[in-house]
């Protein structure tokens, strides 16, 4: 009978998250002024499959805790609210705190209840506060709405019950003071009692006591409920069967019907409590903000220290594995022919076998196509995140800054995808922090007040291009290369192009922030993103104007997976170097060698002089005669951000390789990065450049 | 580790005080082969497959035992040659020098590596309580990967620690 939910959990978190994601793109999007109801429908319904999905699974704080969401959300779509901007923070908020609670949750933690309480406080003051201010219908005023018919009427209801004899149940429900701390809304019990029947109410006010001694958590009233209906009393029951203990309730049948439905004075002396709750309910409502965001910083250090559980798991569109079994079909009639060729093969038959070799070889090339297809993720699940971003950080900068994202369809590895998000963060942040001027800055400079940053992703050649372009104040490079020299990481007397200074913000400790922010201006980071960058294979271009903006361009393969490479021999060895750092393969002449300190050896190319690196040395090959170099091969290559010449005895050819650990059965081995399998089924290795470089400097 | 290792021998000495009660399940099945004059065992479970010899890549700057690695359907496998890791006897490859692909470790991380050896032998099945503990040689002799030694017609055979043998190569990973 027990069934191991646990099993399960991998997936619910998952559409936990991707509806989390959903609503906050939702909230994101939502026009204050215009609010479109489907928008909010979208993030009701995510609201409401997390309350599902957690009530399922027994994580009934989520539960309760999206179900205060989910309340407020209803009552946007249903037009009752109003949706302004502190309700819609409040609910971006909750998306953090629900965030917070599934990740403890999935990492078998705590939920810090603190959080979530302050968080819960903040809902349910807007829930409360808000509602009464816009109709009078705050929590304990809101028997006004329970008043109305239900619109699921029972069917002995009429225009005028008076007349007939009825079955129904005169409700005595007189709370405890506590009842609405155990998180028991009367409201809702009203709710489905009037989904019974036709429900008259009666409030009895009198305990409530002066104004000033009022404590809106503490239920001051009682209600006499007429309740029209054929339940049973059990039925009756069961709907208070969550508070009998915080109750004291008296059920008594109807004998008849009641006269009229007098509770319609009930709103009018209700107006006193409904204007001192909502008085009182504001004060709490505006202390609670502090202490959110100063619990924020904490859990914010926790977040990052835990770090995630990386789900290895991936969704990939049913179209994909679609196609994907097409093929496998394929492959595998192509097989049996060529199985019932090999039976019984006559020479006449080879024509039919070359057709059969060469449809083998269409279909294995699409079979790898849509293998690797499967890995392909749409950036968009980067670039998704930046909208929250960016209107956290503007609103925190007082800037006004719109982003843009562009080609959020286009599809890259699933590796680079996990990997490329923390540079954007970063190089985001420094545009949004940097890049973008105050309003009234942009204003004098005669552009619009509104910033705006733009989030590309193309395709180009067998690489992703991603550009971050912001129209802010550029980069000034006088004040970038006055910066380098009082630092002292370039020669005063240093002639350095336009193209070198803007990527001396890629030395490490290099920043120009006048002040620093706790947002960027560190000087820590882009160093860092561009080792990150690069040790995905990628680059990372700058250009900027000043007085104009920027544009980062980041270029990165589109796969982990496969790499293109030139296969160069050293001895009777055979190295792959990786294409994307190759500059250019030259010959060179004795004139252009130099020795440095009678040891280390350049080259002259065109105006730089280049170390070279021996590999037959540095990889103590034996095999094959030594070859001097103007035998042998200078493959220019960028590791490290510098050039260096790498002297191979030949050039064998450019090859796309599959690659392959040698971490999986073996160790990692200095300046080799991988290794694949050549055509005829050997290993060649993989050279890691920028390894190799810092082994023959070091 | 060698803490480890003595309380597998110990192990060992313990059962065979208790020699005679054991029952037959005890009994393991050993691949044995001959390095130079010697004879090694290792437990059948552990052996994979065995091949011939086939040329090599090699990997730079490695110690000179690890010939290097080949592709073994796809996977990249490093060649160990145990006759030098031994020193036991000169090192010569011809089509008939036998390759002896060994699994280590459990669960999700296991390790394929492939042992050089002169021959192979037998299969041999030991009785767990006839397995002797190697004797101490002190600094002498290293016996840190033999889990014992058991006598197959008068011949000893050294049984050796899969796992102890891939271990040493994270552990040379360190000091290199």
């Amino acid at each position: 009978m027990s069934i191991d939910m646990s099993q399960f959990h991998q997936v619910f978190f998952e559409e936990c998250f991707e509806g989390l994601e959903a609503m906050e793109s939702g909230l994101l999007s939502l026009d204050i002024g215009d609010i479109d109801p489907e928008a909010i429908n979208t993030i009701f319904r995510a609201a409401h499959s997390i309350k599902g999905g957690s009530g399922t699974f027994g994580f009934t704080v989520v539960a309760e805790y999206t179900h205060i969401m989910e309340t407020l959300l209803d009552e946007m779509r249903d037009g009752r609210r109003q949706v302004t901007k502190q309700a819609v923070d409040v609910l971006l908020g909750s998306v953090d705190c629900l965030r917070e609670m599934l990740t403890s949750i999935q990492n078998e933690e705590e939920v810090n209840a603190q959080s979530v309480a302050q968080h819960q406080a903040a809902l349910e003051t807007e829930l409360n506060g808000e509602s009464s201010a816009s109709s009078p219908s705050s929590a304990p005023a809101q028997p006004a709405i329970s008043q109305s018919p239900s619109p699921v009427e029972s069917q002995e209801e009429d225009d005028e019950p008076e007349i007939e004899e009825e079955q129904g149940w005169k409700i005595s429900f007189c709370p405890y003071l506590n009842l609405l701390k155990t998180g028991n809304d009367p409201v809702r019990l009203f709710r489905e009692l009037s989904a019974l029947g036709q429900l008259t109410s009666n409030v009895n006010i009198q305990d409530v006591p002066p104004f000033n001694e009022l404590d809106p958590e503490e239920c001051n009233i009682s209600w006499d409920l007429v309740l029209v209906s054929d339940a049973s009393e059990s039925a009756v029951r069961e709907i208070f069967s969550w508070v009998e203990d915080d109750c004291e309730l008296e059920l008594a049948p109807l004998a008849k019907p009641k006269k009229k439905k007098k509770p319609k004075a009930a709103p009018a002396p209700i107006v006193a409590p409904v204007v001192t709750e909502t008085k009182d309910v504001a004060a709490p409502a505006l202390a609670p903000p502090p202490a959110v965001v100063v619990k924020k910083a904490p859990t914010e250090a926790e977040a990052a220290k835990n770090a995630p559980k990386a789900s290895s798991s991936i969704r990939v569109d049913t179209d994909k594995i679609d196609t994907l079994i097409n093929m496998v079909g394929e492959v595998v009639i192509t097989q049996s022919m060529l199985g019932l060729i090999g039976e019984n093969f006559t020479m006449d038959k080879v024509g039919q076998l070359k057709r059969g070799l060469a449809q083998l070889e269409r279909h294995t090339r699409d079979l790898q196509q849509s293998v690797m297809n499967i890995r392909m993720l749409p950036i968009s699940f980067v670039f998704s995140r930046f909208p929250r971003l960016v209107h956290d950080i503007s609103t925190k900068l007082n800037k006004k800054i719109t982003l843009k994202l562009v080609g959020e369809n286009t599809e890259v590895d699933k590796a680079v995808v996990e990997l490329i998000n923390d540079p954007l963060v970063h190089l985001i942040r420094n545009s949004l922090d940097h890049g973008i001027e105050m309003p009234a800055e942009r204003i004098a400079a005669g552009k619009p007040e509104t910033g705006t940053i733009e989030l590309k992703a193309y395709h180009r050649g067998g690489h992703i291009v991603i550009e971050i372009i912001d129209d802010g104040r550029g980069m000034d490079k006088s004040k970038l290369l006055a910066k380098a020299i009082e630092k002292g990481l370039v020669e005063e007397s240093a002639i350095m192009t336009d193209k070198q200074i803007l990527e001396l913000i890629f030395m490490p400790g290099f920043s120009t922030a006048e002040q620093l922010s706790d947002i960027s201006g560190r000087g820590v980071g882009m160093d860092v993103v561009r080792r990150n960058i690069q040790s995905l294979g990628g680059n990372i271009d700058i250009i900027s104007e000043l007085g104009k903006g920027s544009t980062i361009a980041i270029h990165l393969p589109l796969t982990l997976a496969i790499l293109d490479g030139q296969s160069v021999a050293v001895g009777d060895e055979t190295y792959i170097v990786p294409l994307v750092s190759i500059i250019e393969s030259i010959n060179i002449t004795e004139k252009m060698l130099n020795k440095v300190a009678g040891k280390g050896e350049t080259f002259k190319l065109r105006n730089e002089y280049l170390p070279i690196i021996r590999m037959r040395e540095i990889f103590n090959v034996k095999s094959g005669a030594a070859t001097k170099p103007n035998e042998g091969v200078i493959v220019v290559v960028e590791g490290q951000g510098a050039l260096c010449g790498f002297l191979v005895d030949e050039l064998l050819g450019q090859q796309q390789v599959v690659i392959k650990s040698l971490e999986a059965n073996y160790r990692r081995v200095e300046g080799v990065s991988g290794a694949t399998i050549l055509g005829d089924g050997s290993v060649a290795l993989i050279l890691d450049v920028p390894g190799l470089v810092r082994l023959s400097v070091c | 580790m060698t803490e480890k290792n003595e309380n597998e021998i110990d192990d060992i000495n313990g059962e065979s005080g208790t020699k005679k009660n054991a029952d037959t399940s005890t009994i393991i099945q050993y691949l044995s082969f001959v390095l130079g004059k010697e004879e090694y065992g290792v437990d059948i479970l552990r052996v994979q497959e065995i091949r011939s010899w086939e040329p090599v890549s090699r990997v730079p700057n490695v110690p000179f035992y690890e010939k290097g690695v080949v592709n073994l359907r796809g996977a990249i496998v490093p060649i160990i040659d145990l006759r030098e890791r031994f020193s036991l006897s000169k090192p010569e490859y011809t089509p008939l020098t036998v390759v002896v692909v060994l699994q280590t470790g459990s669960g999700s991380h296991t390790r394929i590596m492939g042992v050089v050896v002169d021959s192979v032998s037998d299969v041999i099945s030991i009785e767990r309580t006839d397995i002797q503990s190697a004797p101490d040689f002190g600094t002498k002799v290293s016996n840190e990967f033999i889990n014992g030694l058991v006598s197959v017609n008068e011949r000893m055979v050294m049984l050796l620690d899969v796992d102890k043998l891939l271990l040493l190569e994270a552990l040379e990973q360190n000091d290199y």
